[in-house]
């Protein structure tokens, strides 16, 4: 076969189109499923054979309408006791885009199942119900995002049809959540009024609210820009391995494979390699086989630089002005996954990019109360879907950037090196992007209540 | 830049990706992470479309060097020839090292009993997960999807799997940002599934933007076929058809390739990828359950087979 890209564009709505992963937290009374299930049914992502199944199963528990959560509730478990409890990933396109939705349950003992739906995710969509406006769980899901450092939060905000489409309505629940998010350091918030069930702002502009000029929620899927600005980023390029062919016709053939973990890279360029420190010149750049001159994140390339040094496996490839700190001493934020508890003390493995050492957790400092932020201080160990603070000893230096900074390069596993168990997710340095001020410490009562 | 010239749309920044792009570079970035941390790794390879695709962002990967893997083909005893013949030119091409798993082995030793319905689907397990024990394989790539099926939509990247293979649900460890946990105890194994995040028409899209070559079944063409729960299967020593079943040529080709008591083929003219991709865009049903009879079984079918060790 030689068919290229270009011919294919020629079929319609197949043109080549980007990605975006984009995740979805609330719980069913929000209208959550409702929302999910509209997307996926209008961009025709629901097909007959699924949809039979779900009308057939809803029929015999005696439901008048399809139960679109079926959809995703894969589990017998699930299906059994009639909630999610793991994280759903689901696909649909549109001919502008292909979406990869994490579609994560929302209340607080399902928050790791949150933070990993969001560690991925470059949009995070945080559903309230008009009637209720901002609640409890509506500030968690902000948190959260806040916290992950998900670039784009739509609020949507559901139910419009049960408050008469009342614009007041809609604007004082933007505003109050506008501001909570922005004092955590949401960098951008689109709020958009909407009933789910109705189909109002969801794929088609709504007929109810003339006064809403702003785009359907699929509009801004569609439109939302996927990368930052590149040129700003630091570069970060983690070796995965090695690839040295040794055959007659590569003798020579070096180079280091890896995923872009931030920015770019160009041949010609001067870089520096961490932990050794050591320098050289971007050689070459192969692309799964093509030779370019620049490559960036996402992309998986192959480096060779000019100077025959020793680099491995865990290997960091940076640009050589733009190095970060290495250290043995990390201070981060981290979600606790694991129904075993973390506790002070305790030896772990730390897994950072390609890179995985022996660490000590020296210190919990404090647990983080998502609902209000507050702080409780000095808890001795962390359960699951607690976030804490930790500050972790590691055998070897590591070249941590803030997660603030760098999403993938700022962020690390805990692992149980018994079982292999993840223990934790961490994103080091500061919790939320800008300083406010400490929540006064409250003492530790019962912990959470689940 | 060819990535950027095929991305369109006004609003992303010329270091965008197209969506293949994208997922092809999370495919090797999960191949070259095995390669990093795994001993022994073997991708599973049936010779149907994913495992192709598999197999393909393998040899990317790791290029201008062989990839550092072997293949493992289980073998119901029911192929398509023309599947066999293709796995074999293709281990032939690039000079791979192929396992086998024999159903008809455990068969014929009376390990395995044949079931009444004759699919041999589910017994691909044993082979398998003995054949996995045996060459003490710590990694498994196999080329299952998230959007093949639901149980399917809650695995991960990395899958644990006991020393019995099993596959338990609340297991599974979180995973987030690219970050894979591969750690493991000796006996134990971990299933990787780098095509988790594509759909059925990416994989065909892919196929056709690298040229990629498939045994002709995916094709339309003239097939002497009967009809057994509103599926077209093809005649065969399988024990098909029965008497009531009457065998009629029609114009048909594969969305699946698996075992030929189980994969219906469905009408088609589709003779190139482009008109397949047509074909499939507009299709209102899923490929397993167009398909797969072995999907049809019950609500739970897949979810009982992983736990059990399948695919």
């Amino acid at each position: 076969m030689s068919s290229t890209t270009g011919q294919l564009t020629d079929i319609e709505g197949l043109s080549a189109t980007t990605l975006l992963r984009f995740a979805t937290a609330g719980s069913v009374d929000d209208g959550k499923s409702t929302l999910v299930g509209r997307l996926l049914h209008d961009s025709k992502s629901v097909l007959t054979d699924q949809l039979e199944a779900v009308e057939r199963v809803s029929a015999s528990r005696g439901q008048d309408a399809p139960d679109l959560a079926l959809l995703t509730d894969g589990l017998r478990a699930e299906r059994e006791q009639g909630i999610t409890i793991d994280v759903a990933y689901r696909y649909f396109a549109t001919a502008r885009r292909r979406f990869i939705l994490a579609d994560t349950p929302g209340h607080v003992q399902y928050t790791r199942n949150m933070v990993t739906g969001a560690s991925t995710a470059e949009l995070t969509v945080i559903l309230v119900d008009a009637r209720n406006g901002v609640v409890e769980q509506t500030r968690r899901h902000a948190a959260i995002a806040a916290l992950l450092r998900v670039p784009h939060v739509v609020l949507a905000v559901n139910k419009m049809d049960l408050v008469e489409y009342e614009e007041s309505v809609f604007a004082g629940i933007a505003a109050e959540f506008t501001t909570y998010a922005k004092e955590l350091g949401v960098p951008e918030i689109t709020a958009i009024p909407i009933s789910a069930l109705a189909g109002d702002n969801v794929v088609e502009p709504s007929a109810h609210m003339d006064w809403y000029a702003g785009p359907t929620v699929l509009e801004h899927l569609e439109t939302v820009p996927v990368s930052h600005d590149l040129a700003t980023c630091h570069a970060r390029f983690p070796v995965q391995v090695v690839i040295r062919p040794q055959t007659a016709e590569h003798p020579d053939y070096r180079g280091y494979a890896g995923q872009i973990a931030a920015g770019t890279f160009r041949v010609g360029e001067e870089v520096k390699v961490l932990p050794s420190g050591r320098s050289s010149k971007i050689a070459g750049i192969d692309l799964l086989g093509e030779k370019v001159d620049v490559a960036w994140t996402p992309q998986s390339v192959t480096l060779l630089l000019e100077d025959d040094i020793d680099i491995s496996r865990g290997d960091l490839i940076v640009p050589a002005h733009d190095a970060p700190a290495t250290s043995q001493d990390i201070e981060a934020t981290v979600c606790h996954v694991a129904d075993q508890p973390l506790t002070v003390g305790q030896r772990v493995l730390l897994k950072h990019t390609t890179r995985t050492v022996k660490a000590i957790v020296k210190e919990i400092p404090s647990r983080l109360t998502l609902d209000d932020l507050s702080q409780h201080a000095e808890p001795g160990q962390l359960v699951a879907n607690d976030i804490g603070r930790v500050k972790v000893r590691t055998a070897e230096p590591l070249a941590l950037d803030a997660y603030a900074d760098s999403r993938r390069t700022g962020s690390f596993l805990l692992i149980d090196p018994a079982d292999g168990t993840t223990l934790a997710a961490g994103m080091s340095g500061e919790a939320f992007a800008q300083g406010e001020e400490p929540a006064p410490s409250t003492p530790d009562e019962e912990g959470w209540d689940f | 830049m060819t990535t950027v010239a095929s991305v369109a749309g006004e609003t992303d920044s010329p270091y965008a990706l197209s969506h293949l792009d994208a997922l092809e570079s999370e495919a090797v970035h999960i191949f070259r992470e095995v390669a990093g941390e795994f001993e022994r790794p073997v991708i599973l390879f049936s010779g149907g479309k994913d495992s192709i695709v598999m197999l393909h962002l393998a040899l990317k990967a790791f290029r201008p060097a062989a990839i550092p893997f072997s293949l493992l083909h289980v073998d119901t005893g029911h192929n398509f020839p023309e599947v066999i013949e293709y796995r074999d030119r293709v281990v032939a091409e690039h000079g791979l090292r192929l396992h086998v798993a024999s159903v008809q082995d455990y068969i014929d030793r009376g390990v395995l009993k044949e079931r009444p319905d004759g699919t041999r689907n589910p017994l691909q397990t044993v082979p398998l997960t003995e054949k996995i024990a045996s060459e003490k394989f710590d990694a498994v790539f196999g080329g299952g999807r998230r959007d093949e099926e639901k149980a399917r939509a809650k695995e991960r990247v990395f899958s644990l799997r006991d020393e019995f293979s099993q596959w338990d649900p609340r297991r599974q460890r979180p995973e987030l940002w690219n970050l894979y946990n591969g750690r493991h105890a000796p006996g134990e194994h971990v299933r990787v599934f780098p095509l988790s995040n594509w759909t059925e028409l990416d994989v065909w899209q892919y196929i056709a933007r690298e040229g990629i070559a498939l045994p002709e079944i995916y094709f339309a063409h003239e097939r002497e076929v009967f009809q057994r729960s509103g599926m077209w299967l093809t005649a065969g020593e399988w024990g098909g058809p029965k008497e009531n079943e009457p065998v009629v040529t029609r114009l048909v080709r594969y969305r699946t390739v698996g075992d030929m008591s189980c994969t219906g083929a469905v009408d088609s003219d589709a003779v190139t990828l482009e008109q397949v991709i047509t074909e499939i865009a507009a299709s209102r049903l899923t490929e397993r359950g167009a398909t797969r009879a072995d999907d049809k079984l019950s609500e739970a079918a897949m979810e009982d087979r992983k736990r059990e060790g399948y695919f």
